[in-house]
């Protein structure tokens, strides 16, 4: 709780982490109701009005693609479709990687040296080979992404989180809490765990942006969100093809994409200086 | 001429109300030693700084110092880059972090020659060898090129303070330069700055919460509390008859081992509660290519009985910790047996039953660090009541009840530790340890971290609890003042090995190992009138990994004789007094 009070506090007093974070609250709340406002369907094409470059007046105000579909919505519905997989992708990683990490560090010897084992063994897997290899035996599916991306991403968490743990439980209030007679399951909940808060905030906030380019990379490839649905790696796919010609294609949704990125790391940034313990109080 | 003269010195912080020193005056002449004291916060720092120029950016700064005329608030940085190192010097509480960790010390002592251009460049090495060995650091030739590391508390100390007698500084300010030291190293160090004044004629401005240390070392001394300056005049005449309360309040509370115990509580002779056997502990050293054993406590015996206080005693490395630690099983102990209220006890906490972790508590050195940051106080000091009695309702009014006793407010119950003072959080600490109504409670060097005054409660506290429940308490600490106050025998060790094992009365008034003796002198009197004791200790405790042969504390003793190098002594009785001396026979170190 602490982490997250003084974090609030910070994130008030710090300007650029707060136009981050209102940018990237406005980008989520814009992807979930925007495309009503847009007033065009995401999936419906129109041939009357291809490849239609951006206007005010013509209601494609970031012009449509070659199959006539409305830029603005099929944009917004891409920024949906990224936040979403990366942000629950994220949270599968974190939950997975926090309790790994904290029971290997804490525990720690021969179960450790085994945990961290498989955890060295699953890096070292190629990521795209492994997705294939999910591809063609499940088929594709947007669970799928997320199982492809939290296998990978919980790995560094896991590393951080028992390194962490390591260091905690050299702490005295550890030692006091042995001494009470705290069970070592309570130990973890009650005394590790909310220790690694605040660095486990301030990764995940940098675990996203890592997500979603792994999402776009995949999408990009073919490997990952299929037509009609789409992301934005999709979507920055697809202008590819119309880059010389139709720039806006490309341009738009590479925007957003940077964009969401940028704001990710801004923010992770701006809480990594505040989990720093010398930090201000 | 007054070397140094401050007038109305006041330093405030942007944001805070209250300034950190307002309407400071005192002047300093070459030769003379002069003492400023006070409590954590009383802005003896702040002064120091002030005059090392070393204020923070957001510091703001009135009044004047002047330096054999030259004002030193407001100069400019080049101004004061010359004065620092030539004129002004300063030695720092914390040695480890004064020194650079990268660069062997000689050559970061040679660089302060190199940068004012002290010497030609062909003599730095001569000359940095020389401070060296004027400072007294043991074998220079081969500590010349030791990192920081690799020397111990006490050289770091010798070293800093060469490194600020490098330019022949006529003010050398020395802020707490001996707090984080044991007694016996204090001892010395302060012996070496006494030596320097009086070959140099440089004039010390000394910063300490130590009254002791006051008192032996400076003939002025300027009392400060709230960034005040209280009363200023020689040590003689303050300590004799202070002006101010709170001068009366730290004298009363200074500590002294001359002062007979007080009262302490009766103890059941009858009921043991802790009995510990032949325990010994060790750990693996690496070192270079081969594993060794380092025996950090040898087999050591000792019964605690109920109501009653023992007090461990060492310097660091003799093993008092490892002991505590094995104690309540959160190390591994080698051999030996722990029975507890008539039962054995498994070697390691978690093998240890629920009753055993209710009745045998711990409170550490560092309250802080002991407390999670991450919970309220009030979870902290309901914690052992959740683990051992989930069944209870009402944990809120016992706990109340429990900061009632301790002496805090229930406010304090939904803040955070960090929102704590260091007297408060040991409080909160003991709270912890008493909810349960435990039969005995280990500490570990619990008041060493405090003020004087709040020290004092403290202790007051756990008597009062003995009193009242017949509380069993192991007290682990280098302080001999607090030894003397509270406990009702003494266990004083070496080493890893019991030198001595006596009552509180007998230790004070006669110990019986050169080594208690030597402990003894070496602690600062609040007295200026006292005499110098002249029996110190040399040189440092030797490498536990290489003891020296027969009995380990010869190298040092001045009463060892041949037959010492030989083997290591019996513990033997001498009229209720365990002793492990050849001669404790013949010797008679009684004050």
């Amino acid at each position: 709780m602490i982490a997250v009070t003084r974090a609030i506090g910070h994130i008030r007093q710090n300007r650029t982490v707060t136009f981050c974070a209102l940018l990237l609250v406005t980008l989520a709340l814009l992807s979930l109701f925007g495309p009503w406002i847009g007033g065009h369907s995401n999936i419906a094409a129109d041939f009357d009005s291809r490849l239609l470059p951006p206007a005010l007046t013509d209601g494609h105000l970031f012009g449509t693609d070659e199959l006539g579909r409305d830029l603005f919505v099929r944009t917004l519905y891409g920024i949906r479709i990224t936040l979403f997989v990366a942000v629950v992708a994220s949270l599968v990683s974190l939950g997975i990687g926090v309790l790994y990490g904290a029971v290997a560090g804490f525990v720690g010897g021969k179960v450790d040296g085994f945990m961290m084992r498989i955890v060295d063994g699953l890096y070292a897997l190629p990521f795209i080979f492994f997705v294939i290899l999910l591809m063609v035996a499940f088929g594709r599916s947007l669970f799928l992404i997320f199982v492809a991306i939290g296998a990978i991403n919980w790995l560094d968490m896991a590393r951080i989180v028992r390194g962490q743990t390591m260091s905690l439980k050299q702490r005295g209030f550890v030692d006091a809490a042995r001494l009470i007679g705290v069970p070592t399951s309570r130990i973890i909940f009650r005394h590790i765990t909310p220790n690694l808060l605040g660095v486990v905030v301030v990764y995940t906030t940098l675990a996203i942006p890592q997500a979603i380019l792994m999402e776009s990379f995949l999408s990009f490839l073919g490997l990952g969100i299929q037509e009609p649905q789409t992301s934005l790696g999709t979507l920055v796919n697809a202008g590819v093809d119309h880059m010389g010609s139709s720039s806006w294609l490309l341009v738009i949704p590479g925007t957003a994409l940077a964009l969401i990125l940028i704001c990710f790391n801004f923010l992770g940034d701006g809480l990594r200086d505040l989990a720093d313990p010398r930090g201000k109080t | 001429m007054s070397r140094l003269q401050v007038e109305d010195l006041s330093v405030s912080y942007e944001g805070s109300p209250e300034p950190a020193v307002s309407g400071l005056c005192f002047s300093l002449d070459r030769g003379e030693s002069l003492g400023v004291v006070g409590e954590s916060g009383s802005g003896k720092t702040q002064t120091a700084l002030a005059i090392m120029g070393l204020l923070p950016a957001n510091a703001k700064i009135g009044g004047s110092i002047s330096f054999d005329g030259t004002e030193l608030v407001g100069a400019s940085t080049d101004l004061l880059n010359k004065f620092r190192a030539l004129k002004i010097a300063m030695v720092f509480q914390d040695s480890t972090a004064a020194l650079n960790p990268y660069i062997p010390i000689g050559r970061q002592l040679g660089r302060i020659l190199l940068e004012h251009s002290l010497c030609k460049p062909g003599e730095v090495h001569d000359r940095t060898l020389a401070m060296l060995r004027k400072v007294g650091l043991p074998d220079p030739e081969r500590q010349y090129h030791a990192y920081a590391y690799q020397l111990s508390g006490g050289m770091r100390q010798r070293v800093m303070i060469g490194a600020a007698l490098l330019g022949e500084p006529d003010l050398l300010i020395a802020d707490e330069p001996t707090t984080a030291l044991d007694v016996t190293v204090q001892a010395q160090i302060l012996r070496l700055l006494q030596e320097l004044k009086e070959e140099s004629g440089v004039a010390l401005l000394f910063i300490t919460h130590d009254l002791g240390v006051v008192a032996g070392n400076c003939q002025r001394m300027l009392v400060m509390d709230q960034g005040q300056m209280l009363e200023e005049g020689t040590t003689r005449e303050i300590f004799a008859s202070p002006a101010s309360d709170k001068m009366r309040a730290l004298l009363a509370a200074a500590p002294r081992i001359t002062a007979p115990g007080l009262s302490l509580p009766e103890t059941r002779a009858d009921e043991n509660v802790l009995e510990v056997q032949e325990l010994s502990v060790s750990f693996a050293e690496r070192r270079r290519f081969r594993h060794e054993r380092l025996q950090a406590l040898r087999p050591i015996n000792l019964t605690l009985r109920k109501g009653e206080t023992v007090a461990i005693v060492g310097e660091s490395g003799s093993g008092k910790t490892s002991f505590a630690r094995a104690l309540v099983g959160l190390i591994r102990a080698d051999g030996g047996r722990i029975t507890f209220l008539g039962k054995s006890l498994p070697g390691l906490i978690n093998a240890r039953d629920q009753a055993s972790h209710r009745e045998l508590q711990m409170v550490f050195q560092d309250p802080l660090a002991s407390l999670n940051p991450a919970m309220r106080i009030r979870d902290v000091v309901a914690e052992p009541l959740r683990v051992h009695e989930p069944r209870m309702k009402d944990h809120g009014s016992v706990v109340e009840a429990i900061m009632g006793k301790v002496g805090l407010g229930p406010e304090l119950l939904d803040r955070y530790p960090h929102e704590l003072s260091g007297g408060q959080a040991q409080r909160v600490a003991i709270a912890r340890a008493l909810i349960l109504k435990p039969k005995a409670i280990i500490c570990d060097e619990a008041v060493a971290a405090l003020d004087g005054t709040v020290q004092n409660e403290i202790l007051e506290l756990l008597r009062a609890e003995q009193q009242r429940s017949g509380l069993a308490l192991i007290f682990i600490t280098h302080d001999l003042a607090v030894v003397r106050q509270i406990s009702h025998r003494v266990l004083v060790m070496y080493m890893g090995r019991l030198c001595e094992l006596a009552s509180n009365n007998s230790l004070f008034s006669r110990p019986r190992h050169p080594y208690t003796k030597a402990l003894l002198n070496a602690v600062p009197q609040p007295d200026p009138t006292a005499t110098a004791a002249d029996a110190l200790l040399t040189g440092e405790v030797s490498s536990i990994l290489n003891p020296p042969p027969g009995c380990v504390f010869h190298p040092r003793c001045r009463h060892s004789v041949a037959g010492c190098r030989d083997k290591m002594p019996e513990l033997t009785d001498h009229e209720g007094s365990i002793v492990a001396c050849h001669r404790a026979q013949e010797l008679d170190l009684s004050y």
